[in-house]
């Protein structure tokens, strides 16, 4: 069964107003001066940190990005912590709010097929999210620039550029899944508190539970912590099994892009220490190889969770 | 508004907006609506009554193909609503049970998203929001939050948006549910001033004096089906029998039996001690008098009712458990 007509019809409106009605929302304000405090705070300690010890250092602006000085985590884990809480600040009601307030009906009334109504309200949310991380950025840069006085050099800012590109993937991960969340639940409260466990348990929980399971899944060998050395086998797990909280993927990604020294992000073989100068950085291209996998997991999760919420609206009926 | 001038459907005839046959949608196993089948002709007001959940809204979802058919065939306009939704959509307005605006927009924000969505050009949108909020009456507080309107206001900004649409089918479900009298008077008077211009009103209520007054025919739903349908006075004949109901007020004995025994009483009601209402195909007035005189009652009130609505709903749905109280002495 075919159906007539354009499924794009009326996007342009929906994400106009979806647009307008996310960036002047009080919602927003309060989670974008959250995270730019946090980010602040965490800028803030990595110049102080810079300024006493660095004396040279090719990639310093993004030092900025990575350093820590503790009791805070660097500008990248905050971002990483923080990016979710403001996808799902964004998503979680999207949906079912339209039945609360009653008006779903009346806007399916129009001619617009469904698909218009939620790409629309998606790619406006990642809309949302692009222009406030790329401030963000922007206010790193421009931050760098003034309390470092280094000009940061082609790489740096392509790097960061890249940085800034990954990030936005992250944000879509946790759009979509708040999104289909608020598909699914028609209580924007349960779509929230819902969103905010799963959150919780892959960037808090999930760290400390998947080493644990590799454990029960591969064993300890007692010859090699003999030896002191990890089982090969229960770290290869411990691996694969971080790698399903998108939180992880996203830190991986950003070791790669902003560590120019980073070679590899999983278990070392010797074919690819042959030849290396250690400590060297890695061009560009190649951070980004090594980073791929990492980013295509996010882009993939990404249009997985859509096509979830997409397929469950669909068949949803429109009547409250 | 000018007249409209609309595209020659491409099958039905031309008088016949919406036609459906064998219509059903069944969730599970129950059958929210049960092969139905109905016409609606041009510029007529057609009403769909019935208890809530007897698949009036099911029904009206299935013609804007807002929600999927599971038998059965519907045309509007001589569109397939599941086929060809956009085209459906394009001409026929929805007003939905107690329809939901954006409230932190103003009343023509609101209007101009949804004409934004019908595909309308800044220049026509604001020619036609302008227009649609004076017609409705909203025209003051057309840059009003939402928020701060009341429920009749809604239900008129609902309305403006079916006539920016230009529609030439308007569905209206229960648009006067929970409007004060006021209220509901000024919005039947818009519904009529719709039917003036020609457009095909379709609407859905429980509330039957107010579908009396302004529908041209009506359709009984029960459970799904359609149970009776035609206009007012069709149906009074077909369901009363007989175009009469007479109601006396009378203290006395033996009234009742009394009145029975009238020629060309059909049935005596008691409705209350002292209250009796007659199905007559005839006025009965006189010799009801007669008869109560006859008993040595004392009369108090006579009165003769025009076939309403309401006595054939209740008759109809309420006549099976009332059949041992009606012909009770």
């Amino acid at each position: 069964m075919r159906r007539e007509g354009s499924p794009f019809q009326g996007l342009g409106a929906v994400f106009a107003k979806e647009l307008a009605d996310n960036v002047s929302s009080v919602r927003m304000l309060v989670l974008e001066w959250l995270i730019v405090l946090t980010a602040l705070a965490a800028l803030y300690g990595a110049i102080t940190n810079l300024r006493t010890t660095t004396a040279e250092d090719p990639f310093l602006l993004l030092r900025l990005f990575t350093l820590s000085s503790s009791p805070l985590p660097s500008f990248v884990a905050i971002l990483g912590f923080l990016i979710p809480l403001m996808a799902i600040g964004l998503g979680f009601d999207s949906v079912n709010s339209e039945f609360n307030r009653r008006t779903l009906s009346r806007i399916l009334a129009q001619p617009i097929y469904r698909d218009a109504l939620l790409t629309g309200k998606f790619l406006a949310g990642l809309a949302t999210l692009a222009v406030s991380l790329t401030a963000l950025w922007l206010m790193v840069i421009g931050l760098g620039l003034i309390f470092l006085g280094v000009p940061p050099g082609t790489e740096e800012i392509l790097r960061s550029l890249v940085f800034l590109v990954i990030a936005i993937f992250y944000a879509g991960v946790w759009l979509a899944l708040a999104m289909l969340l608020s598909i699914v639940f028609r209580s924007p409260a349960t779509a929230a508190l819902v969103a905010l466990g799963i959150w919780l348990f892959l960037t808090v929980l999930w760290p400390m539970l998947a080493p644990a399971l590799a454990q029960i899944i591969a064993p300890p060998d007692p010859r090699y912590a003999a030896l002191g050395l990890d089982t090969p086998d229960t770290g290869l797990w411990t691996q694969f099994l971080l790698r399903i909280s998108p939180n992880d993927l996203f830190g991986e990604a950003m070791l790669a892009i902003l560590s120019p020294t980073t070679r590899t992000l999983g278990a070392v073989f010797l074919d690819q220490l042959r030849g290396a100068l250690m400590g060297a950085p890695l061009p560009l291209s190649e951070s980004i190889m090594i980073a791929w996998p990492q980013t295509v997991g996010l882009i993939a999760s990404t249009i997985v969770l859509f096509v979830a919420g997409y397929v469950v609206f669909q068949r949803q009926e429109v009547r409250a | 508004m000018s007249e409209e001038i609309h595209k020659e459907p491409t099958s039905a005839s031309a008088a016949t907006v919406i036609s459906a046959e064998g219509l059903t949608k069944r969730y599970g196993n129950t059958n929210a609506v049960d092969n139905i089948s109905f016409e609606i002709r041009k510029g007529e007001v057609f009403g769909l009554l019935g208890p809530n959940g007897a698949g009036k809204t099911t029904t009206i979802l299935m013609m804007l193909g807002l929600t999927e058919i599971s038998s059965g065939r519907i045309q509007v306009l001589g569109y397939d609503p599941a086929r060809q939704p956009l085209q459906v959509k394009r001409r026929v307005g929805y007003l939905p049970d107690s329809v939901g605006f954006y409230d932190q927009l103003s009343a023509v924000e609101n209007l101009s998203y949804t004409a934004k969505l019908m595909g309308l050009s800044l220049k026509e949108r604001r020619f036609r929001i302008e227009q649609a909020l004076k017609r409705v009456r909203l025209d003051d507080v057309a840059h009003k939050r939402v928020a701060t309107f009341s429920r009749g206001m809604r239900q008129r900004l609902g309305l403006a948006e079916i006539i920016v649409k230009k529609a030439e089918i308007a569905i209206l479900d229960e648009p006067t549910s929970g409007l004060d009298p006021q209220a509901t008077l000024e919005f039947l008077d818009l519904i009529r001033e719709l039917k003036a211009e020609g457009i095909t009103v379709l609407l859905s209520s429980h509330l039957l004096d107010q579908v009396q007054r302004i529908c041209d025919r009506v359709a009984l739903f029960q459970s799904g089906r359609i149970v009776l349908m035609g206009s007012v006075a069709e149906l009074s004949v077909q369901v009363l029998g007989a175009g009469f109901v007479v109601e006396v007020e009378a203290e006395g004995s033996g009234i009742a039996q009394r009145l029975a025994t009238i020629p060309g009483v059909s049935s005596v009601e008691r409705l209350t001690e002292d209250r009796f209402r007659m199905t007559a195909e005839r006025d009965v007035r006189p010799d009801a008098a007669r008869a109560v005189v006859a008993v040595n009652g004392s009369l108090r009130r006579l009165s003769v009712d025009e076939p309403s609505l309401e006595a054939i709903y209740a008759r109809y749905f309420q006549g099976k458990q009332a059949g041992d109280v009606r012909h009770a002495a």
